[in-house]
């Protein structure tokens, strides 16, 4: 396996390397603007990826620095602040907490505060999808409706204008032309929801190098029961579950030029991995932002992503997102014509300000737990071979926030997150064949790792990836494909001993 | 304790219709952090007995009302459950920073709850939940029960049933099936009047099984009963944490100088994140009756009460049991006052005119509103009231910052942290 120095490893070590721009494989590196040289080469020398695993690392087991959680790690472990966090960061998160906890209703209602729910939605409350600040589930068969996954909706570009807006990144993706861009399977009473989302598994069993036989079920969706007509004949699905909470502020404290620097979208390299940018258009500037969050990068802030979550899966209409009918569009008549839950006391939307600030920063300071184990000598050697096999390529272990990071909590604390934040192909088995914004079907942003030893704990399931088609952590690598076919093959060609021990680390993050 | 005081003499004070407990500091003693924590333990102890002897006078109220259902009988088990809670509530500020009590915490005061899976609702309280599979299970009145894809046995209602199979079922927080605000739901039932006056209003009848209301009275009262038991023996597991040789207690005095801030950290996180920001800023943001803590029996504002005299209980190392006995001792304000009288008298004066507010907010919902009717919208003067507890809340946490700070307790957490050794260590 061909090891990838990430660029700020590759920079070397000593402040007399640092110059404005830094030239690794060809390309021109970002340079870090918020650090002095003295932190430059204490940052690059502490996130270089270690090579010894006879111990933990120093700092290793306090996975998101100062702002770690030491609570126990039992079923509140995501449910934490940041344990660096002030009072005042502690009321705010607080307050966050109760909106997020918050059930809305459907309009009118005595109320005035917490109506606006829907028409169309997907859930309540925020927290009825983000269980325990965790992680969603698929559903347990096509009776249960207490769903913390949904599908994502769009049609291919048809029209010259709607293909050249795709292709200059100008629009995302094409909105299923009734149903809108989400399946909404709730509605107000009154209105009919928009259908039943139907999921079928059919098992592939996978051979290891041992003979070991491994099965996987691949999910085939979709839609039953449509509450508004026939949806179009080529409409696109994502499915998408409620990912895990924890450590959103870090990710966004994260410095671009980390991100950039590691992106090699043409495989310069050619190391088989490639890594890509997800660029947003912001319809306000015209100008182009780094895609952050979700499972395809496409909000650039926590801020955003809720606004779009509020709008979308709850129907609250927000400053950033100002639907009032949430995800209802012209040829879904019935929706358009249900009150909606504006109090202009209260502001121009659903969903003011200042609750939109409050949800927004619950998001951001949810702590990651502390690791467990790290010394175990399973964990160390599973920890050697998730660096050996590669996996440490794109699930990079390290960073060191950016110290112009918006909140102090967020500064310059070493962080072990697991991801590089980038986009790659993870091959046609996990494809959804939507494109949408800079991603394709098959490109998924590295899934940040932290925190996910504690899934069982907290949510009491192993669901893992974008629709929790696997149902543990074996079966979630063996879905990898494209970029990481290399990784894989290394893990299928061990012995059980050392899968179990790479599963053992698994478990300790 | 006033420094006057520690010089007196037991009999003196006992002649002053005091009687003091573990008194041993004189004047010439120096406080130290160790005395300090011990008396915070102390304190602790007696809190969660106090809780215990208070749940179990509930405990014995409930079976009077299970024997002789009626309106006086339900009367008198709720105020039983009323007076627990003052105790109870003052225990809160060692939820913050006691990890053991945090953990705990969950099983005996989770809220707030969807009463749907426990008993009959009204039927504004909607009858599906896209989140909460057993939104309206309705225990109660079913036997048999479908929890996480199996079959539950329910024909016989006990306290491993709520507490291991209902209680946050289907990981749902609002599945709260055990601890004090079940109990309060099973004797007032429902608040249906938003933001307008009047609490619950069970009738007694929903526990007479010859003149049964609302159906299934024998297990209404089985379920009572159960979560009156569990209520018992996690409060005796609680005391047994505080005792002499307690993990608690023992926790803390294994490194007594760093645990100092302990004490400090629960204080102010108390105040302003959880009391200041999400008890009480949420409702008056929402204007919403369902943000109060104890939304049955409309309790809330004594709720609010006592979590304040926890705070200054801790502060000044005194406690008012039950009994009528005082425990005190040495205690942070000692400390604060030692490096800086000033610091330690203006954190004392906003602690007291906290309680001022708050005891306000009592008398108001004692003698004019509810306190979900203070935070109604358009409620001036009620809304007024509640603000001012809270700017109290939150004007005492900046005086609590400046104790830490004095106390040099901020250094200790540095200076801790980049130790090479300590595997809490992190990068700065």
């Amino acid at each position: 396996m061909t090891y990838v120095n990430f660029p700020v490893a590759a920079i070397g070590i000593g402040a007399a390397l640092f110059l404005n721009v830094t030239i690794v494989s060809g390309a021109q590196k970002l340079e870090r603007t918020d650090l002095n040289q003295t932190d430059q080469s204490r940052v690059t020398a502490i996130v270089k990826k270690t090579v010894d695993f006879s111990k933990a690392e120093q700092f290793e087991a306090m996975s998101a620095g100062a702002a770690t959680s030491t609570a126990s790690p039992n079923s509140n472990a995501f449910s934490h602040s940041l344990e660096n966090l002030s009072f005042k960061g502690q009321r705010d998160f607080k307050l966050g907490n109760g909106i997020f906890k918050k059930v809305w209703t459907s309009s009118p209602s005595s109320t005035l505060a917490s109506d606006g729910l829907g028409p169309l939605f997907n859930a309540r409350s925020c927290q009825r999808c983000h269980l325990k600040d965790g992680r969603g589930h698929p559903p347990k068969n096509n009776m249960d409706r207490a769903t913390s996954m949904f599908l994502r909706l769009s049609v291919p570009p048809k029209t010259a204008e709607e293909k050249s807006k795709i292709a200059s990144g100008e629009l995302a993706l094409i909105q299923e032309p009734t149903y809108g861009g989400q399946f909404q399977d709730f509605a107000v009473s009154g209105l009919p929801s928009e259908g039943k989302m139907v999921i079928d598994y059919e098992e592939i069993e996978v051979t290891l190098d041992d003979g070991d036989v491994l099965s996987l079920r691949k999910p085939t969706y979709s839609v039953s029961d449509l509450g508004y007509g026939p949806m179009s004949k080529d409409v696109l699905f994502s499915p998408r579950v409620s990912p895990q909470m924890i450590g959103l502020g870090l990710l966004e404290a994260i410095h671009p030029a980390d991100i950039r620097n590691s992106a090699d979208p043409l495989d310069k390299d050619k190391d088989g991995i490639s890594g890509k940018v997800s660029e947003i258009f912001d319809t306000a500037t015209g100008e182009k932002q780094l895609g952050l969050f979700g499972w395809k990068a496409s909000a650039p802030t926590v801020a955003l992503q809720s606004s779009g979550a509020f709008a979308g899966d709850i129907g609250i209409s927000n400053a950033a997102a100002p639907r009032h009918w949430g995800d209802c569009t012209e040829n879904q008549k019935a929706c358009l014509e249900m009150p909606n839950g504006v109090n202009k006391r209260l502001g121009d939307t659903e969903a003011p300000k200042t609750v939109m600030d409050l949800v927004s920063f619950y998001s951001r300071n949810l702590a990651v737990p502390e690791r467990r184990n790290v010394n175990d000598p399973q964990v160390l050697r599973g920890k050697e071979i998730f660096y050996e096999a590669g996996c440490a390529d794109c699930h990079r272990p390290k960073f060191v926030t950016s110290r112009d990071a918006e909140q102090e909590e967020h500064q310059f604390q070493l962080i072990w997150p697991y991801t590089d934040m980038l986009l790659h192909d993870l091959g046609e088995g996990l494809s959804d064949n939507r494109p949408v914004g800079s991603a394709e079907g098959a490109e998924w942003r590295t899934a940040p790792l932290w925190g996910t030893g504690l899934t069982q704990t907290v949510n009491g399931h192993t669901f893992f990836l974008h629709d929790g088609r696997a149902r543990n952590r074996m079966e979630a690598i063996f879905w990898h494909g494209g970029e990481a076919t290399a990784a894989r093959d290394t893990v299928a060609s061990l012995p059980k001993k050392d899968r179990d021990a790479l599963v053992g680390f698994l478990k300790s993050l | 304790m006033h420094p006057l005081l520690k010089n007196l003499t037991l009999s003196c004070l006992t002649a002053a219709g005091l009687t003091l407990v573990n008194t041993q500091i004189t004047m010439a003693e120096k406080v130290d952090a160790s005395s300090v924590l011990s008396n915070y333990a102390n304190i602790a102890e007696a809190i969660f007995e106090d809780s215990l002897t208070s749940a179990k006078a509930l405990d014995t109220a409930i079976d009077g009302l299970i024997q002789n259902p009626n309106s006086e009988s339900l009367q008198i088990a709720r105020s039983a459950w009323v007076a627990a809670r003052a105790p109870y509530q003052q225990s809160e500020v060692y939820r913050f920073g006691n990890a053991i009590v945090d953990d705990w915490e969950g099983r005996v005061n989770a809220w707030p709850l969807d009463e749907g899976l426990i008993d009959y609702v009204d039927s504004s309280y909607g009858r599906e939940s896209d989140g909460n599979r057993l939104y309206t299970q309705n225990v109660i009145a079913n036997p048999i029960l479908n929890v996480n894809g199996r079959q539950v046995d329910a024909t016989k209602i006990t306290p491993t049933l709520l507490s291991e199979t209902l209680h946050e079922a289907e990981e749902v927080e609002a599945n709260v099936a055990t601890g004090y605000h079940a109990i309060e739901f099973l004797l007032w039932g429902q608040d249906l009047n938003g933001t307008g006056a009047g609490a619950g209003n069970r009738p007694a009848s929903d526990f007479d099984t010859n003149n049964c209301t609302g159906g299934n009275c024998d297990r209404r009262a089985q379920y009572l009963k159960a979560a009156s038991n569990l209520l018992i023996s996690d409060l005796e597991e609680m005391v047994g944490n505080w005792t002499v040789k307690g993990e608690a207690r023992t926790f803390l005095m294994e490194k007594p100088k760093t645990n100092l801030s302990v004490i400090l950290t629960g204080m102010g996180s108390l105040s302003y994140g959880e009391l200041a920001g999400e008890r009480m800023k949420l409702g008056l943001l929402l204007n919403d009756p369902e943000e109060e803590h104890d939304c049955f029996s409309d309790n809330t504002h004594n709720s609010h009460y006592y979590d304040q005299m926890g705070i200054q209980n801790v502060y000044t190392g005194r406690y008012n049991r039950i009994d009528g006995s005082v425990i005190s001792g040495p205690s942070v304000s000692d400390l604060v006052k030692e490096k800086d009288k000033t610091i330690d008298t203006e954190l004392a004066n906003k602690l007291s005119k906290t309680v001022d507010a708050m005891t306000a907010m009592k008398t108001r919902a004692e003698t004019v509103e509810a306190y979900d009717q203070m935070i109604g919208e358009g409620n001036t003067k009620g809304n007024a009231i509640v603000q001012a507890a809270i700017d109290g809340l939150v004007d005492q946490t900046r005086s609590i910052e400046r104790a830490v700070t004095v106390l040099g307790l901020k250094a200790i957490e540095i200076e801790g942290s980049t130790s090479l050794d300590n595997p809490k260590a992190v990068f700065q």
